[in-house]
């Protein structure tokens, strides 16, 4: 089992070298990143935070890095901390208080959808200078050079295989640190039974707000990657309540409990668009979506444990049941 | 400067116009999450189908513009009835997230369903409406209509909920899910019916909104956040802090998007709503 997990991140390294096409990896590149920004959403997602503004977090990675470079003349490198800096204050000024007066639940999902909302619009709003709906790019430093290490810009899709591949597998190594920690189980008591768990002494709002700010972190990695892979940003793509949405699904349809749950989910929602658009094609607009949505729907009725989860749940009871038939 | 200058007014007058029309949309979700207990992430999508139907019974069929908007608020009734018959049964005793992201899934699906059918160009139902001019500022007589008719449903779900039979029952319902069965009441109908009346105000916010937006599938956007913070800030469920809270965001929009630019007034709204979350968790009148 070990070993084969081995084989198998060698055989995902070494995929690109083997003479892929730029569209796969494109498409491997992707999946990757959304993997990442799906696993840090899930850090929280599975211990009953369910949230929907981690757009605004995104949103923020993103543009924060590229209005630096764009405006200031900041290297994303200067830029990448103070973007992780407003993000953990972000988080901080909302998560805090929510904690602190325990708001769970239904209230939580649309607090946090009013952020994201909040920075989008803001996004929008500062289009003298971030270009509103219409987006923006950064400006380009691959004058008569192919890659720009201090404008981390790369037009070689390889370098940023490699790139998102480590930024993916820390991503897995974080949701596994979290997985394993005290608190983890500290909030799987919380979040069953938040009054219980504070009268054995636990530091409820502590607890979450330190699982918040990784979760909120990561996702903010993610979007500052995308903007400086993509080199475009815009407003609809990175924040709002679309894109909130999406991360929730896509960590749910791959199984948000299970470690590679939601990099499973960010392949299939990927695959399922990209093939559905190039299958149904671009003149019947739309299609591709509706068929998307309606498996989103069904997936949260008949599957609410995901892809991995109900896999490996079905994979266990068949191993299961023998045991408990001699006993 | 004088403070009261003569299109702040106008600003506020026509903040308590959108508060009419803000407070119909909070109305129709607050009923449906008191009673059912689950948050229709679509419900503004809802909304966008109703204002197509219009533009289509109307503009497409030539039905008289009455005949549409009655179409209009039957077909979203029975949008609403099914939504819950297929959606919402199969996941009712699921985890409550579940519910919510269920319904964010139909919100994707009709978004699409929309782009789909109906194509991404902007429509508009065409019926122009005069400005009414009274003491140098200009009062939309749509949003006037809007006003006076969100008014009107809103008396009317408000007696049907105390003066009927049906309407007992469901207010039974929404204060004791539990014991209702015992007493031989049919939930499960009583659901249904509930879903009907929501969908069915949607059906006529969409007609009151269609005289003044032009349609296109993301329009329900435009809407759905708004409505989920006026809920939310008024204590989910309860419906008249939900009417209240409506006209305060609906200043916040209109005097913030007089001050600075329309979308900062959106944001004021919205940090607003935030900050108040803090202060009063469980909505300005909230008590659960």
């Amino acid at each position: 089992m070990k070993n084969a997990r081995w084989i198998g991140l060698a055989l995902l390294a070494a995929a690109p070298l083997a003479g892929m096409g730029e569209y796969p990896l494109h498409l491997l590149i992707l999946c990757l990143l959304w993997a990442f920004v799906y696993t840090g959403w899930a850090v929280m997602g599975r211990l009953g935070m369910v949230s929907l503004g981690h757009g605004a977090f995104l949103g923020i990675g993103a543009y924060v890095v590229v209005m630096g470079w764009n405006h200031f003349h900041l290297s994303p490198w200067l830029g990448i901390p103070l973007a992780l800096l407003a993000t953990a204050l972000l988080a901080f000024v909302i998560g805090y208080p929510c904690f602190r007066f325990k708001i769970v639940g239904h209230y939580f999902a649309l607090v946090t959808l009013a952020l994201a909302e909040v920075v989008r619009l803001i996004i929008i709003a500062l289009r003298d200078y971030t270009g509103g709906s219409l987006g923006v790019t950064p400006k380009t430093a691959l004058v008569n050079t192919s890659w720009s290490l201090g404008a981390m810009q790369f037009s070689s899709k390889l370098v940023w295989f490699y790139v998102i591949l480590v930024v993916w597998l820390a991503g897995l190594w974080i949701w596994t640190r979290v997985d394993r920690s005290m608190a983890r189980l500290a909030l799987e008591a919380i979040s069953q039974e938040e009054d219980a768990a504070a009268s054995i002494g636990m530091s409820i709002t502590r607890l979450k707000l330190g699982v918040t700010m990784i979760s909120a972190l990561m996702t903010c990695m993610g979007g500052v990657l995308y903007a400086q892979y993509q080199l475009y940003v815009n407003p609809e793509s990175l924040s709002g309540i679309g894109i909130s949405l999406q991360m929730v699904f896509g960590a749910i349809a791959g199984g948000m409990f299970v470690r590679l749950g939601p990099t499973v989910g960010a392949a299939f929602t990927l695959l399922l668009a990209e093939g559905l658009r190039l299958g149904l094609g671009h003149d019947i607009h739309g299609l591709d979506t509706t068929i998307y949505g309606l498996m989103l729907v069904l997936f949260i009725i008949f599957m609410p444990k995901g892809i991995l989860g109900a896999a490996i749940a079905a994979y266990e009871k068949r191993r299961a049941a023998p045991r408990v038939a001699t006993a | 400067m004088q403070i009261f200058d003569v299109f702040l007014l106008e600003a506020v007058i026509n903040g308590i116009l959108l508060g009419g029309i803000l407070a119909l949309l909070a109305l129709g979700l607050n009923l449906i999450f008191g009673v059912i207990d689950v948050v229709w992430i679509c419900y503004a999508e809802l909304i966008m189908i109703g204002m197509y139907s219009v533009f289509y019974l109307h503009n497409v069929y030539h039905l008289p513009l009455a005949l549409a908007f009655i179409g209009c608020v039957l077909l979203v009734a029975a949008l609403g009835a099914l939504l819950h018959l297929l959606v919402i049964r199969p996941v009712l005793s699921a985890e409550p997230i579940n519910q919510l992201l269920v319904t964010g899934g139909v919100l994707f699906f009709l978004q699409a369903v929309a782009t789909l059918v109906f194509g991404v160009e902007f429509r508009n139902v065409g019926v122009s409406l005069p400005a009414l001019q009274v003491a140098g500022m200009y009062i939309s007589f749509a949003r006037l209509i809007a006003f006076g008719v969100a008014l009107a449903g809103m008396v009317a779900v408000y007696l049907f909920l105390k003066r009927t039979y049906i309407g007992t029952a469901i207010r039974a319902i929404s204060q004791d899910r539990a014991i209702m069965p015992l007493m031989g009441v049919n939930p499960n109908r009583i659901f249904v019916l509930t879903s009907a009346i929501g969908g069915g105000l949607a059906g006529l916010a969409a007609c009151l909104l269609v005289l003044q937006y032009d349609i296109h599938p993301a329009i329900g956007l435009t809407f759905g956040p708004i409505t989920f913070m006026v809920c939310v800030l008024g204590g989910l469920g309860n419906m008249v802090g939900g009417f209240i809270a409506a006209f305060i965001f609906a200043q916040f929009i209109s005097v913030g998007g007089y001050f600075l630019a329309l979308e900062w007034g959106y944001v004021l709204a919205f940090l607003f709503f935030i900050a108040m979350m803090f202060w009063r968790p469980q909505g300005i009148l909230g008590g659960k």
